[in-house]
Order: structure tokens, then sequence, then C-alpha cells
């Protein structure tokens, strides 16, 4: 219905489309991180965890509602909204379909950050931030700045060429030193390692949420601006000169936006994967190519899709969690083959 | 010609029914074990002197001086058959490695972690392979003999409901591991006059939720931990559970951590483990 509904707009206004587009998607994703929380494996009643009268610290129903539940339905969209940009973002700043936000190596600097801090117990923890997110999100600017570096190093522009392979070489590299350190580590600290790489987005308290969220908050404000230079640069870096965009300047822009995305997300919710590659796509099926709209559409429905997957991940084993990342594939995966087939 | 064959034949004959028997009936002087918690056993059944070469994660005093030959994921092969061993204790899920040394004619005994009496039945089968069966049998019989004693002792006494804790991400309540419904950790728990909250769950290990661990309310919150830390530490460890502030154990202040190589080991150690258990969850009761 919906994809009719676009084909009849198509030559309408574009301003108007983006505009229905972006409601039916926020619209959508709200009403799921809405109701979320109202979702567990344990039945809570809704008016006692409001009722103010009872102190926080003897009303179950409350700390289950706002410990356990809207925390991570909060985490879940911010995750899912950040994974998603970024994989729109670097699949037009690579020209390259199968781009992912880890293909840079950021999630594997993050993952090699978070593991050292599992592994070697290192007290890292600054202002109540807890070393793992910490040293996860220092891990994937390392990888960030390495791989910059790298790209610029014998070329006045970026040259995505190399960002692409010093990125898939240090995600083979710090993947090798992780299995190195996993392998010296015992065994209860190796399986917390490799839990936290399924992804979890219980983050029991708000302090994740509130660290990760200045760094999306600059990566979300830097994708509004993006959007017009990158329809202009999926054409290639000369013709896009040719119409007057900065090419370096949106190329920079791009990749730190996506970078900095990646390792706020990776950090609140461990390298969870699938949504970053696979919502820009169904996006791009369900309303065309253009990134004034595949860019917000992305958000919305990385949100909406990891807050349903952990919906999933904190019900179907109750009362056992189950990683989430397992679901977003196992959810994700059939459902975007079957989207390709029907709309091939 | 024909006679030669034919001496050689019997020859062949002879040693195939012979040797196998001899290896199985003679007591193994050269025993290597990869598996600490076998280790202990061996030491503790007084077999210690057999032991020639152990895991490269044991910790027993007794074996410190002695070759270590490799552990579950990376045993070294080569070392093991340099030392010609008579009898290789294995973990079951190293079959590989059991192939080859049978292979080679060396016995291997496989051990797999179990419940709290499967502690004491494999002392028991150690002492029959390894010819102290009066020594396994005095230790076993005093593991059960602690048990049961204690188990009287705390009959009367009404059982907190325990959550135990091995394992989650440093400075947060995330990703908990905890005891499930079956194995060594819910049997200590149980033995140690406790109630697993989470017994219904028919898994070793278990991994609640936040959500799950506050509509549990558990009573009582016991974390193990085999690696030395400091008091700061089990300080800042115990304190992460204060957000969950409607928790009764958080609330009673009955959030313990307790540290000891011990505790992950199901070994003969065993009674020490629940010992120290019985005494956080009943302290008037010592």
């Amino acid at each position: 219905m919906i994809l009719r509904a676009y084909t009849k707009l198509d030559r309408r206004d574009l301003r108007w489309r983006i505009g229905v587009v972006n409601i039916i998607f926020g619209a959508t994703s709200l009403l799921i991180c809405l109701l979320a929380p109202l979702v567990g494996p344990t039945p809570i009643s809704l008016r006692a965890a409001f009722d103010s009268s009872i102190p926080f610290t003897e009303n179950v129903d409350a700390q289950i509602f706002f410990i356990a539940r809207l925390p991570r339905a909060l985490a879940g969209a911010l995750v899912g909204a950040g994974l998603a940009g970024a994989g729109v973002v670097l699949q037009a700043l690579l020209r390259n379909p199968l781009a992912t936000p880890f293909t840079l190596g950021v999630s594997a600097g993050a993952s090699l950050g978070a593991i050292l801090v599992i592994i070697l117990g290192i007290p890292l923890s600054v202002a109540g931030i807890p070393a793992v997110p910490l040293a996860s999100f220092v891990g994937s600017l390392s990888a960030v700045g390495i791989v910059y570096t790298l790209a610029r190093f014998r070329q006045q522009g970026l040259s995505t060429g190399i960002l692409l392979l010093a990125g898939v070489t240090l995600n083979s590299l710090f993947s090798a030193i992780i299995m190195f350190v996993q392998y010296l580590a015992d065994y209860t600290q190796s399986f917390q390692a490799i839990r936290w790489v399924m992804g979890n987005l219980d983050v029991s308290s708000y302090s994740p949420i509130v660290s990760a969220l200045p760094f999306l908050i600059v990566a979300f404000l830097i994708f509004t601006w993006l959007p017009k230079p990158l329809n202009l640069l999926t054409l290639g870096a000369e013709s896009a000169a040719t119409r007057g965009v900065d090419v370096l300047r949106t190329q920079r822009l791009a990749f730190f936006s996506a970078s900095l995305a990646t390792g706020a997300a990776v950090s609140l919710g461990g390298p969870i994967g699938f949504v970053g590659i696979i919502i820009p796509h169904v996006v791009r099926l369900l309303v065309g190519a253009d990134h004034r709209i595949v860019l917000p559409a992305s958000l919305f429905l990385g949100a909406a899709f990891l807050v349903i997957c952990d919906i999933a991940a904190r019900t179907l084993l109750s009362p056992l969690e189950l990683p989430v990342g397992i679901i977003t594939a196992m959810l994700g995966g059939p459902f975007f083959l079957w989207l390709l087939v029907r709309k091939r | 010609m024909t006679a030669r064959l034919s001496t050689f034949l019997m020859a062949a004959v002879l040693l195939y029914f012979t040797l196998p028997s001899a290896a199985q009936s003679r007591v193994p002087q050269r025993i290597i074990s990869v598996v600490p918690a076998v280790t202990e056993m061996l030491y503790a059944i007084g077999a210690g002197r057999q032991v020639i070469a152990v895991s490269s994660f044991d910790q027993s005093p007794e074996a410190a001086a002695l070759p270590r030959v490799g552990a579950l994921l990376d045993p070294d092969m080569e070392r093991m058959f340099s030392l010609q061993p008579d009898l290789v204790i294995l973990y079951g899920s190293q079959i590989d490695e059991e192939g080859q040394l049978t292979r080679a004619q060396i016995p291997v005994f496989t051990y797999r972690h179990g419940d709290l009496g499967h502690v004491t039945s494999t002392i028991r089968l150690l002492g029959k392979q390894t010819g102290r069966t009066y020594d396994a049998d005095m230790v076993a019989a005093a593991i059960e003999r602690d048990v049961t004693g204690l188990r009287v002792r705390l009959r009367d006494r009404p059982r907190p409901r325990t959550l135990l804790v091995f394992g989650r991400e440093p400075d947060t309540i995330r990703n908990v591991y905890a005891s499930g419904g079956i194995g060594f950790l819910h049997d200590i728990l149980e033995a140690a006059g406790g109630t697993n909250v989470l017994a219904n769950v028919q898994r070793e290990a278990a991994q609640p939720s936040s959500e799950t661990i506050l509509a549990l309310a558990p009573d009582v919150i016991i974390e193990l931990r085999a690696e030395a830390t400091t008091e700061n530490k089990i300080a800042g460890d115990t304190k992460a559970w204060e957000q969950f502030s409607t928790l009764p154990a958080v609330r009673s202040g009955h959030v313990y951590v307790l540290t000891g190589s011990e505790l992950v080991i199901p070994g003969p150690r065993v009674t020490d483990i629940i010992g120290r258990i019985a005494q956080l969850l009943h302290p008037d009761a010592f």
C-alpha cells in the first residue's frame, strides 16, 4: 500500500515526499519505542510503576520499568539509528553497497579495547563511566585515527580505496590480536569477551546512554548536512567537484560522523551486526536512493528494528537473555532476502 | 620358511594377548593430568607421586615443580608423548587427543565436570585406576560426611533465596552469568542451605537480564571470583549492585564477593566452598 502511494507521489514535490516518509517512519519508530518498555517477561503494574507515593527503593514495578526496560529501549533506538545511519553514509562514501559501519575497522578497534579491559581487568573507569564502554570507545577512535592517517598519507584528498583496504586490514589485524588475547585468557574471561561481541543492550542504568549521547548527537547533526553532497558524491568525486561539492570536506565529515556514530553505538551495545548493512538497503528498496530520504528513514527504521529485536532478545528465552546480535541476523536475514526476491 | 612364519605369528599372537592385560593390571606410575580438578583429586587420594606432568592452569602447590603440558584448548601432545605416560587424564571434549593417545596404546581417563555427586564418584574411580582404592574411599566418604553433616545442621533453618553469580562485566551489572538449576554450583548452593533463585532453569549457566534479577528479588547475592582481588575492588563490586535498590539482598546488605581458586574447581576442596557459602547464608549456625 505504502509503496504504491510513493510511486504515485514520485513526480510531486520532493520536499513533500521527504516529509511524508519522515512522518511515517518517524511515527512508527516512536510508537515502537514507546510500546517497547510495556513488553517484558515479567508482568508489571504500570499504575504502581508511576505511583510516586511509593518510594523508588521499594517500588519493584518502577525499577523494572525505569531501570530494566526504559534504558534498554532508549539504548536500542540510539544504537540502531547510529549503526543504520553510519551504514548509509559509508556505503555512499565508499560507493560500495557492501560497506558496513564495521568495514573501516571501527568495531574491531572497539572490540579490542573492550576485550583488553575484560581480560586484563584494567581498572579504567572514569567519572562513573564503566571501563568496558570507555575502552571500546577509545579503541574505536584509535582505529579511526589510524585508518584516516593512512588514507591521507600520500594524497591530497582522501583516498577511498586506501580507506577501504586499510579498514579491512586493520579489521584482520585487530581480530588477530583479539584472538591472541583470548587464547591466553582463562575460561570465564574468554566467555565474557565472546559474550560482549554478541551484543547486549541491557545497560541497566542511564549513565552509558548519557555518556554516548553527545557523540551520537554530533554525528546525527552532521548527518543532517550530508545528504545533498552525498547524492552528488555517489556519481563520483570528479563529477561532484564540477558541481561545486567540496569533496574532501564532504568525505572527511562523512567518515568522521559515521565513525563517531559507530564508535558510540558499539560502546553502548557491543558490535551488533546486520543493522548497519541491511537497514540502508531495506530503506532503499522501499523509498528509492535519494539520500535526503534514505538517511533519515534509515535512522528511524534502524531504531525501530533494533528495539523490536531487543524485545525478542529479552522475552524469547525468558527468564534468560538471548544475545541481540543473534536475533538481528536471524530476523533481518530472511526478511531482507524475501524483500530482495519480491522487488526484483 | 613356514616354520619361521608360524613362530613369528605365534609370537605376535602371544604379544597381542599378553601386552594389554599386563598394562591393565599394572598400576600407572607416570600419570599426566590436564584437568586441574582431577590433579587436585589425585593429590588428595595420595597418588601425587605418580603424577609426572600437569595442566598449564594448575595451581596446586604440590605440582608447582612439575612440567606443564598445555590445557583444554592447547594440549602439547608432543611433550606428553616424550614424557612416556602410562595414564593420561583428559577433558571429555578432547576427542582428537584421546584418539591420538589410544592409537599410541596409552590408557586415557576422560573426565567432564558434573554435579556434586560427580566429585566423589570421580574420586572413587580415580582410586581404582591408580591403585589407591582405600584412600580414595576415605576422601570421598569424608566429603560425603561433611556435606551430610552440614545438611543436618541446617535442616530446620529457612533457606535464603540466593543468586549465585560467577561472572559479569566489571564496574556494572551487565552480562551477568549465574548458576542455573543443575550442576556443581547449584549443588553447592543447595548443600550450603540456600535456595537457587534460578533453580527452574535447566542449565548450568544462566544469563538473567536486569529485569529478571529485579523480578526474582533474591534475598542474598553471592559472587564467586577465581582470581585474587583487593578489598577495594570487592567493595566496588558489592556497591555496583546498589542500583537495584529494591532487591532484598541489597536492602539487607546481603551481597557478598567470595574469592579463591577453589571456587571454580570441583575437586576435593568442595567442602571448603560449601562451608564458606553456608557461613554467609547462616552466620548464626556456626
